[in-house]
């Protein structure tokens, strides 16, 4: 059993800003617009995406998140990057020279579409965890009607995520402390024995912990998050970024 | 049967379905208000007679009541707000995202409404001395914390009875000593199963020792302690240098 400390907190930077206080499910509702207006933009509209990232600067300047912070948090995206690049490479005619090479046109679109799209909603969403901690944005998921049994799902993953890490630290320790250094393929028995020890133990676990719930009158129905509603005022704050977002989106749809 | 007795159980016999004898047949009354240690080495049983009380196990044979209300199906719900188990490891009780959201869950289950739920909440966090980490994770918090915390979930549903199961364990001397003088000033039964025999003696003025299955010595747990012979028949030892008698 290891101590409560040492822990990682996750994206969430604990702060006092607008953004922060706003209710979670205020948070969640107006970052999916956002997104979807992003998503909509034609991937001509280089003044839409301009002003997509403006407002999330803005937001991010709210949020007293530094944009150095949030670039560094971008790097989750880098496998998507390195797809969108490929691209160009292999699409079709007709084809254009960029610095000697032969880089196909709808293939150069292709990335570019990608790449503005997915560093917008990557960006987006990475404000949002940044500033809402993950119970609150599973209360906020909760009050959005997402179905009880997702929120109890995603929060019983975040809450043992770091109890069964604890085991594997521990079940690797206790392997090297005994000579082991797994460095060979046929030492990797004894990692498949303790994959199979953990999903048992994991288990055992899942049944300790129901008998506990069952404890406390758990008849399958668990009780509803607190249902604050989030005031008018808040719902207005929140949606002036999806707003303007999505009308710049339809501007551009209607001039294209 | 005796209606008087918060927790009589008679006759108890459970065997799991691999065929092995958990219990074969336990007698044991406890009367409103008393503290009551359970001791015993490993594999006595101590666990399957706790999962009795509050009906996870149902008795194969004999017979389990609670406040003079026997633990039937039908009685489950009641049985489970009058006898609060407070299990070993925190990590198995405290399951929901944050320390407010489950110590709400068992009034919750039991039906209160919203401004009673934080009625609970609060007073059973405030018992504990945990009374302002509500919107903590469980995760983030030390393990003497968890453990309060763990009692503070089943103290919100107001129990007449409180099992604890090894309290102590895992606890350094400074968290075990907060744990102490928070369980002497709960107004409730309380049947602490353990094997921290000075802890024993400390907060439970009546021993019983279960060994194999059945209830082996019934009696003030000076008494118990302090039998060399009973003692290391049940393969119970004092700390060393500790004597019983002169505390």
């Amino acid at each position: 059993m290891s101590g409560g400390h040492g822990h990682s907190h996750g994206l969430h930077r604990p702060g006092d800003s607008v953004v922060h206080r706003l209710a979670p499910q205020v948070k969640v509702a107006a970052t999916l617009g956002f997104v979807l207006a992003v998503v909509a933009t034609p991937r001509e509209a280089f003044w839409v995406f301009a002003l997509d990232a403006l407002l999330l600067a803005a937001v991010a300047r709210l949020a007293a998140v530094p944009l150095l912070v949030l670039a560094r948090r971008l790097v989750i995206e880098l496998p998507f990057v390195g797809f969108a690049l490929f691209l160009p490479l292999v699409g079709e005619a007709p084809h254009t020279e960029v610095l000697g090479l032969s880089l196909s046109e709808p293939g150069l679109w292709a990335a570019w579409n990608i790449l503005v799209k997915g560093t917008l909603g990557v960006a987006a969403t990475t404000l949002l965890a940044t500033t809402t901690s993950v119970p609150e944005l599973l209360c906020g998921l909760d009050r959005l009607r997402v179905p009880r049994a997702f929120t109890a799902i995603a929060g019983f993953m975040v809450r043992y995520a770091e109890v069964i890490t604890g085991e594997v630290r521990r079940m690797r320790i206790a392997r090297q402390s005994r000579g082991y250094d797994g460095r060979w393929v046929w030492q990797g028995r004894a990692v498949a024995a303790s994959a199979g020890t953990l999903f048992i133990r994991a288990f055992e676990r899942g049944e300790r912990i129901h008998v506990a719930m069952l404890s406390r009158g758990f008849t399958g129905e668990l009780p509803a998050a607190a249902r604050d509603q989030a005031g008018r005022r808040e719902w207005a704050q929140a949606c002036i970024v999806p707003l303007v977002a999505a009308v710049a989106a339809a501007t551009a749809l209607v001039a294209a | 049967m005796n209606d008087a007795a918060a927790v009589h159980v008679h006759g108890l016999a459970y065997s799991y379905p691999d065929g092995s004898h958990a219990l074969r047949g336990v007698d044991l009354d406890i009367t409103a208000g008393e503290r009551v240690a359970v001791l015993g080495p490993n594999g006595a049983g101590k666990t399957t007679l706790i999962l009795h009380l509050n009906g996870i196990l149902l008795p194969q044979a004999g017979e389990v009541a609670i406040g003079g209300m026997p633990v039937t199906k039908a009685n489950f719900k009641e049985v489970r707000r009058r006898v609060g188990v407070v299990f070993q490891d925190p990590d198995d009780q405290l399951f929901m995202p944050t320390v407010r959201d489950d110590v709400a869950f068992g009034p919750a289950n039991l039906g209160l409404p919203g401004d009673a739920v934080e009625a609970r909440v609060h007073a059973a966090l405030d018992a504990v001395g945990m009374d302002g980490a509500g919107r903590r994770p469980p995760h983030h918090l030390s393990f003497g914390q968890r453990r309060r915390v763990a009692l503070a979930t089943v103290l919100a549903m107001d129990p007449q009875i409180l099992v604890l199961d090894e309290p102590t364990s895992n606890l350094d001397p400074a968290a075990r000593r907060d744990l102490a003088d928070i369980l002497v000033t709960l107004p409730v039964t309380a049947v602490i199963v353990t094997h921290d025999l000075p802890y024993a003696l400390e907060l439970c003025p009546r021993s019983v020792i279960l060994n194999d299955g059945a209830i082996v010595a019934d009696g003030p747990t000076a008494d118990l302690l302090g039998d060399a012979e009973l003692m290391a028949a049940n393969r119970l030892e004092l700390p060393f240098g500790f004597d019983p008698r002169r505390t």
